[in-house]
């Protein structure tokens, strides 16, 4: 690598890291500091370590199919996510056939798969309050409803995972919407109508907001 | 001398003990690993050769510490913990670290292992095992720990008789060996705009969690050494990320897959579970800071003390936000407060051991330990947390462990009997 390139690099990572624009001088100290004795300095190491090395050219490129081959997740904006749909009624026949032995024939749970269904209690969120009351389910609990599928696709079901495809999952959804009653009997879900659904706890949900120092929270 | 039983051998030890000024855990329960009742016969050892060198070694028969395997253990998404009241120091032995997984423990080919990241990035980019092991490494002393840790003292009502195995198991420390994740993502050039990340593992359940980037910029690695070994299966072999000072969910085992993005995933594990539920009616996300706390491991129960006179008290402190700045003891339920005797290396975001020694007069009393850490932090009392977040609430159970020790010297948790 010339130094060119070097400092190219490092002024194309500064913009990312917020880091000091290092000379290459100051990166070749750093490199013959790196590396602090008996102690957990993380920040300060892991600093020197990145300016150190720009590139190790360590590693392969990922392919597009590399990628999409793993990439099965869903966030709330839907984006990304695999394409297809299913219905409540399709939902169904796939919950009943690769969901209900552990997690009961109405959602209801067993000692081997969690309630998902429940709405109750319909007013407030009393989870923090009361020790016990309420089995947290995704009618009462799940903020968001396109967590269904992404935890379903990769992680269920639990003797099978990877097993369903993206058609299965978007039923399997619906149909447990469906009996949480959030969605109507006719629904059909997919990448762009799962995320639209507004979960009941939906605002209940805050980052975390404890300051440090101390403060008790 | 003659031939000694297994057992004659360790009274004869525990009498050379009791001889000196303090006793230690030993002195007050011998536990009976299953091999001591044998009526194997020892020699005077002074007058037999020794067996020969091995190629891996072994813990005596006489010490045989256990995982606590969660009952019934009949699903795969299960947990086990470490026997904290019966080991010294501050490392945990691999084999007896903490596990928690949702989906058994993968075989992972280390040759096959590939680490992916993708998503904001300039360069997607794959790295097998020994890319990874190319890098510059790193070899820091971490805590982890589970945030569902300590649940069963979370209750104004708990039970007496509760280990510390039982309660806290769920926390061990090693030293981990790896790359910083700074370093991989130096290497495929995050672009503007980038604040999240998606760590996904290689298991069953694809195990996901979204981690704020700054995380990288600062301490997180992706290990693969434990202890000068390779990282144990049930540890994340073949490589791991580490997020030190945080819930150890996010610290995603076996990890396949890093997605560079502009938002948070909100997967099961950040909504579902994973999440606080407060008195106000509101649900804390995201929570992954481990708040200061300390278990003493000695009195426990189920340890019973002899007789009164000097005992040492043992325990550990750790924070997730930086060094452990004092361990107090309070021997009287809390009334008065003595600073502990701190054990070096005080490492940040890592185990702590501290000890005290106590003149037990022979007295009921209840034994407390307080951790601060250097952000100022003071381990609360249970009542101050619920007050705080609520009798209902779930993970992060810091509350202070007070045990009852009884005029017969049977020790109990002491949690129902204070609140």
């Amino acid at each position: 690598m010339t130094i060119t390139s070097l400092k190219n690099r490092t002024a194309r990572n500064q913009k990312v890291l917020n880091y000091d624009i290092p000379t290459i001088l100051m990166m070749s100290l750093l490199l013959g500091s790196a590396g602090c004795v008996n102690e957990n300095a993380g920040s300060t190491e892991n600093q020197s370590q990145t300016q150190a090395g720009s590139s190790f050219n360590l590693g392969t490129t990922a392919s597009a199919s590399d990628i999409a081959a793993w990439n099965l997740d869903m966030d709330p904006s839907g984006s990304g996510a695999p394409v297809g749909s299913g219905s409540v009624t399709e939902g169904k026949e796939v919950f009943d056939l690769k969901c209900a032995v552990c997690h009961g024939p109405d959602g209801g749970g067993t000692p081997l798969g969690d309630q998902l269904v429940g709405r109750e209690p319909r007013e407030g969120f009393p989870f923090g309050q009361v020790r016990g009351q309420y089995r947290r389910t995704v009618g009462n609990y799940w903020p968001y409803a396109t967590t269904l599928f992404d935890y379903i696709i990769r992680s269920m079901p639990m003797n099978a995972p990877g097993s369903l495809s993206a058609d299965e999952v978007y039923a399997a959804s619906a149909y447990i919407l469906y009996m949480n009653d959030i969605v109507d009997a006719d629904a059909v879900m997919d990448r762009e109508s799962l995320p639209k659904v507004v979960m009941p706890a939906r605002d209940r949900f805050v980052m975390d907001n404890r300051t440090g120092g101390p403060q008790i929270r | 001398m003659g031939k000694l039983t297994r057992r004659a051998m360790l009274g004869t030890s525990g009498g050379i003990i009791a001889g000196g000024l303090l006793k230690t855990r030993a002195d007050a329960i011998s536990f009976v690993d299953k091999s001591s009742e044998n009526e194997v016969e020892f020699q005077d050892p002074t007058k037999v050769l020794g067996r020969l060198t091995s190629e891996v070694g072994q813990r005596a028969p006489e010490e045989q510490p256990r995982r606590l395997v969660r009952n019934p253990n009949v699903s795969h998404s299960s947990s086990s913990r470490t026997p904290l009241h019966r080991l010294n120091g501050i490392i945990t032995p691999a084999d007896l670290h903490f596990e928690r997984h949702h989906a058994g423990i993968p075989a992972i080919a280390p040759e096959q292992y590939e680490l992916l990241i993708h998503g904001m990035v300039d360069r997607p980019m794959k790295f097998t095992l020994n890319d990874l092991k190319r890098f510059p490494s790193v070899s820091r002393l971490y805590f982890v720990e589970c945030s569902g840790n300590g649940g069963s003292a979370y209750n104004k009502e708990a039970s007496r008789e509760v280990d510390p195995q039982q309660m806290d198991g769920l926390t061990s420390t090693s030293e981990w060996t790896g790359v910083p994740l700074a370093t991989l993502l130096q290497e495929v050039g995050v672009q503007e705009g980038a604040s999240w990340l998606l760590a996904e593992g290689g298991d069953a359940a694809l195990m996901a969690r979204s981690v704020p980037i700054e995380k990288a910029w600062d301490d997180a690695m992706i290990g693969y050494g434990q202890n000068g070994e390779a990282i144990r299966p049930e540890q994340g072999y073949p490589a791991r990320l580490l997020l030190p000072g945080w819930e150890g969910n996010a610290s995603v085992k076996w990890i396949r897959r890093i997605e560079v993005k502009d938002r948070p995933t909100m997967t099961r594990d950040e909504t579902s579970k994973y999440t606080d539920p407060l008195k106000d009616g509101t649900a804390r996300q995201f929570s992954f800071t481990i708040d200061a706390k300390s278990a003493i491991t000695f009195p426990a129960y189920p340890y019973t003390l002899t007789e009164p006179g000097w005992w040492e008290i043992q325990g550990l402190a750790w924070s997730g936000r930086g060094r452990i700045t004092k361990v107090d003891i309070s021997t009287d339920g809390g009334d008065t407060w003595l600073e502990s005797k701190l054990h070096g290396p005080v490492l940040s975001k890592c185990h702590t051991r501290f000890t005290h020694p106590w003149n037990w007069d022979g007295q009921e009393t209840i034994l407390m330990s307080r951790a601060t850490d250097e952000t100022g932090y003071v381990q609360p009392a249970l009542s101050t947390l619920m007050e705080a977040r609520g009798e209902g609430t779930s993970y992060h159970y810091n509350s202070i462990r007070p045990w009852k020790v009884e005029e017969n010297g049977r020790v109990y948790f002491a949690q129902g009997d204070i609140s």
